[in-house]
């Protein structure tokens, strides 16, 4: 929405006008206090300027009618920001028991968004209009912040945690999605994306990016941990064409065979030194520590289906693409 | 309860001391207090410098930098890198809370003031005293040398939240799997606090012994002037604050050198699989931990501004505070209440609403004694005979930008207003105009006001004006339209934002504020022109310049080692007799024998 020139963003959820309504009431007190103050500021510092060295002010202590008077009245006022701003806390708090649920995982510096259907997503969230959303929100390293500033939400995303926010979009369009928490180098990079859609066109939506299965995100990850530099056709023969491996029995150097299953690939990304595959050099390095279970999972389901021809072409950087470019 | 001092069997004035114990490990509070000053002078300029680098990147992204370009390694192009922005944020605020507003005002004002003004010859403890200042060095020093570590100083914001802060190092002492400059970096920061915090607390034992036990005959607590009281109770506020982030530093510390696990989740919950150690910690528990004295200390850096203040109000009005009694009871509510509301800071963190519930009246209540302050400091101007000296000017400079920083506040303790504008530049905007702009106000005051009694001379009035008319126009155009930005969604601590469509229209206010900021930090020059020049040039200033009523204006112009000449003065009334029907002159100081005692309705 970055053309028109405005100050403020829009309000594209159920809870924007209401925090903006009591925006407004605070600036409203604020802007009245302040020029009340100013002017009485102003008004007495000119008036009561030095005029005469002689003159001789009346020493006024203090009146405790004035100090009851300004006591109250601000605490009336603040006492009604309280119960304001607790009544759309309450709200803000309580998502309703039909939300539809989203998984959010912050890593510096991405987003990872997951569908209760599996699909998965990275750095652009689809949502429809109309429908409570509520995000189980956790970090794989440092805190990030989900901040949606046309919807007023912010929710830290914090390590070892779950934390949670819901929101129901009432405008359909791109939003902008920020990391609000300062999460080291590239925080200010984290870039993201609310896509709100009409509810119809949200069901398309995921219907269509429900075959985007694990298997298709272990693609990607097979370009991002760079095991594609060496197992690949055009890699000097560095290591083994994975294509079609499983299922297979490997000769292995010690001359025994294998059945190359679940359990062999996970050893052999995990702790390749273990099982050397005859003929190949022991050069793979370990992944341990460097690739979640998750991960893990994804990687494997994407090698059980690889085929003769399948291997992706090079790429050197494995920015993850978005949903629609990898169909 | 007074105690009155025995006098001396030596006269204090005669006592020639070498130049080492005059100047350097002087014990007397005058010289520790003068000590402090030029030194946060020092790191108010480089404070300062970083954080126009910190505005060049924002105004101008990647614009090559005159001059400082070259210094940066040839790689980078002459432009900053993320990395480099990461660190002068986090060490533009870590240097100007630490190295130079709470020395500032407590070690500066509160060493300089306490004694003279409730008529002691020292403190309570004057060898600990000149330890707390000189604790102060490793502090400063471990400080500057980490930003020629490895990594370079600490990038992890002033806050220094976990994970990103506190993970440990895997390779030796240089990296972080979080971030590059939360290495060795990170570790000296931590000690460098340490240090520091060390030196607080031994100031803070000592003002509170002394305003305790050593005020003259007369001087009972409800005739104490205001900065006594605000120094009194920041002293209070950092003694019992210190102790928990004292705590939480060393089990950062702990978390980054041997590996322990306070701030981390379990193996497997941050960093993949990557640390070794037993898991189970809590990032949250440094927020609480560090709020917990953190929001106290954000009043540790006012509440002595504000007595100071209230001092020169009055005197400048002419007129007794109104409301000395409700002026000290707002402090003791302010101070009370800094205790239960340090969850403001993590209303977004995923806290439990009926906590965040709690927290938010607490903020909101917060509004109740700031206003009590500002409406009786309305009251003290209102119908007196004001002088405009750079001090009042100042003072009254302190009292604005107060009431903005405070509504601002009230702000945020609407905590679904927080939930849009926390981490945006409005809470940039606060911070600013209530430590930046009250804060700093309330010091040149101080310094404007106090200066006669420091160095024996006056500062230039005309200067003083010009510095101030400069400073006042230039901070207000760097800081207001920030609170703008900050409710248009920019949010704070983003290297580069023009990546965003959505803040394109920005970058000219952004270029603004650069421009404005960079007017004011050089117009700061001319303070120190002044300040300097007047050292040596100043006219000479008798015993009592601006006809004021507290003690110290009853010893000479720099008072002499031990203060008063002869015995220690009494007290006979409060120290805001201005305007006093029975007396001659307008002004009646607190030591003055003859003449009426407390007014009714006064200090009694
Ligand atoms: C009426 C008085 C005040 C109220 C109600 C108030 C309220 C708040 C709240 C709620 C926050 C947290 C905002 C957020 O992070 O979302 C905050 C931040 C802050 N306040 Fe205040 N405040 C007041 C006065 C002051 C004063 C007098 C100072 C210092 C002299 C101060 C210094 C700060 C600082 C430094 C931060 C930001 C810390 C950070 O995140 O880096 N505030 N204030
Ligand atoms: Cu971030
Ligand atoms: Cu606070």
């Amino acid at each position: 929405m970055g053309s028109a020139i405005m100050l403020w963003p829009e309000q594209a959820s159920t809870i924007a006008s209401q925090i903006d309504t009591l925006f407004w009431f605070v600036t409203a007190v604020g802007l009245i206090f302040s020029l009340i103050i100013g002017a009485t500021l102003v008004g007495l510092a000119i008036q009561y300027r030095r005029q005469s060295e002689t003159f001789v002010p009346t020493p006024v202590h203090g009146s405790t009618i004035l100090e009851l008077a300004w006591s109250i009245i601000p605490l009336g006022l603040v006492m009604v920001m309280f119960f304001w701003g607790l009544f759309i806390y309450v709200d803000y708090n309580r998502a309703p028991e039909n939300a539809m649920e989203v998984y959010v995982t912050g890593k510096q510096w991405m987003w990872h968004l997951q569908h209760v259907g599996g699909q998965r997503e990275i750095n652009t969230l689809h949502i429809p209009t109309g429908r409570p959303v509520r995000l189980i929100m956790t970090s794989e390293d440092v805190i990030h912040d989900f901040y949606v500033p046309a919807f007023r939400v912010k929710m830290d995303v914090v390590p070892g945690k779950y934390s949670y926010l819901w929101f129901e979009a009432t405008k359909p369009g791109t939003y902008d999605l920020f990391c609000a928490a300062y999460c080291g180098t590239e925080h200010s990079r984290m870039i993201g994306k609310i896509v709100v859609m009409e509810p119809s066109e949200f069901d398309r939506w995921l219907t269509q990016s429900a075959d985007r299965s694990l298997a298709l995100q272990g693609r990607q990850l097979f370009q991002k941990l760079q095991c594609i530099t060496c197992h690949h056709p055009e890699a000097n023969n560095r290591a083994p064409i994975l294509e079609g491996l499983y299922g297979k029995r490997v000769q292995l150097e010690d001359g025994t065979t294998v059945l190359a299953d679940e359990a062999y690939i996970r050893e052999s990304i995990l702790y390749p030194k273990k099982k050397i595959r005859a003929g190949w050099k022991p050069i793979m390095p370990t992944y341990d520590q460097q690739v979640t279970q998750d991960e893990l999972i994804r990687v494997i389901a994407y090698l059980k289906g690889l085929k003769q021809g399948e291997t992706p072409p090079l790429v050197q950087q494995s920015d993850a693409p978005a949903v629609k470019d990898e169909k | 309860m007074s105690i009155s001092q025995p006098i001396p069997t030596h006269d204090h004035t005669q006592i020639e001391l070498g130049f080492l114990r005059k100047y350097i490990f002087s014990e007397d509070h005058k010289m520790i207090g003068i000590q402090f000053l030029f030194s946060g002078m020092i790191f108010l300029f480089l404070g300062g410098a970083l954080a126009l680098l910190v505005r060049l990147q924002i105004g101008w992204p990647y614009g090559n930098l005159p001059m400082v370009g070259n210094w940066f390694p040839a790689s980078w192009g002459g432009k900053m890198s993320p990395e480099f922005y990461t660190m002068i944020f986090s060490m533009h605020a870590t240097i100007m809370i630490f190295f130079v507003i709470i020395p500032w005002l407590t070690g500066a004002f509160g060493n300089f003031l306490i004694p003279l003004q409730i008529g002691a010859r020292d403190m309570a403890f004057p060898k600990l005293n000149m330890l707390s200042y000189w604790v102060m060095w490793p502090s400063f020093i471990l400080m500057l040398i980490s930003f020629f570590v490895a990594g370079g100083a600490a990038g992890s914001g002033w806050t220094a939240y976990p994970t990103l802060s506190s993970a440990a190092m895997p390779d030796g002492m240089t990296g972080s799997p979080a971030s590059p400059n939360s290495g060795t970096g990170q570790v000296l920061w931590l000690i460098s606090l340490l240090f520091a915090g060390v030196s607080s607390m031994m100031g803070s034992v000592n003002y509170i012994t002394t305003i305790i036990n050593m005020r003259c005959p007369g001087m009972t607590l409800m005739r104490m002037p205001m900065t006594i009281w605000a120094m009194f109770v920041t002293a209070i506020l950092q003694a019992m604050a210190l102790p928990v982030l004292t705590v939480a530093i060393i089990l950062q510390l702990l978390d980054k050198t041997i590996g322990t696990t306070f701030f981390l989740p379990p193996a497997g919950m941050a960093f993949g699989n990557w640390h070794t150690g037993p898991g189970g910690g809590q990032p949250l528990l440094w927020q609480h931990l560090f709020w917990f004295y953190s929001h106290p200390a954000v009043y540790i850096m006012i509440l002595p501004a504000m007595g100071m203040v209230s001092d020169i109000i009055s005197t400048f009005a002419r007129k007794p505070l109104f409301g000395y009694r409700p002026m000290v009871y707002a402090i003791a509510g302010i101070a009370g209440l800094g205790f239960i509301v340090w969850g403001h800071h993590m209303f977004q963190s995923g806290m439990d609403p009926r906590l965040g519930t709690g927290f938010m009246i607490a903020t909101i209540m917060i509004a109740l004694p700031s206003a009590v302050k500002t409406f009786n400091w309305l009251g003290t101007i209102w119908q007196g005979n004001i002088q405009y000296t750079s001090a009042m000017l100042n003072a009254l400079a302190f009292v604005s930008m107060f009431v903005i920083g405070g509504l601002s506040g009230i702000f945020m303790a609407a905590t679904p207003v927080d939930v849009y504008i926390h981490d945006t530049y409005f809470i940039v905007a606060h911070i600013h105009y209530v430590l930046f702009m009250s804060t700093i106000f309330g010091i040149y005051a101080g310094v404007y006001y106090w200066y006669p009694k420091m160095f024996g001379r006056m500062m230039s009035e005309t200067l003083g004006k010009i510095h101030f008319a400069l400073t006042f126009l230039s901070a207000n155009a760097t800081f207001y339209p920030m609170h703008i930005i900050g409710v248009g969604g920019h949010p704070r601590r983003y290297f580069d934002i023009t990546i965003y469509d959505t803040f394109q229209h920005l970058q000219p206010l952004n270029a603004f504020m650069t421009v404005a900021a960079i007017i004011l930090g050089f117009v700061q020059f001319i303070f120190v022109a002044n300040f300097f020049w007047s050292l040596f040039f100043g006219k000479k200033a008798n015993r009592n310049p601006w006809h004021s009523n507290s003690l110290e204006w009853a010893a000479p112009s720099p008072p002499p080692h031990g203060n008063f000449e002869g015995n220690v003065p009494s007290v006979y009334r409060g120290p805001y007799e201005y305007g006093h029907p029975e007396t001659q002159e307008d002004y009646l100081p607190q030591f003055e024998p003859n003449g009426p005692k407390d007014t009714p309705g006064g200090s009694h």
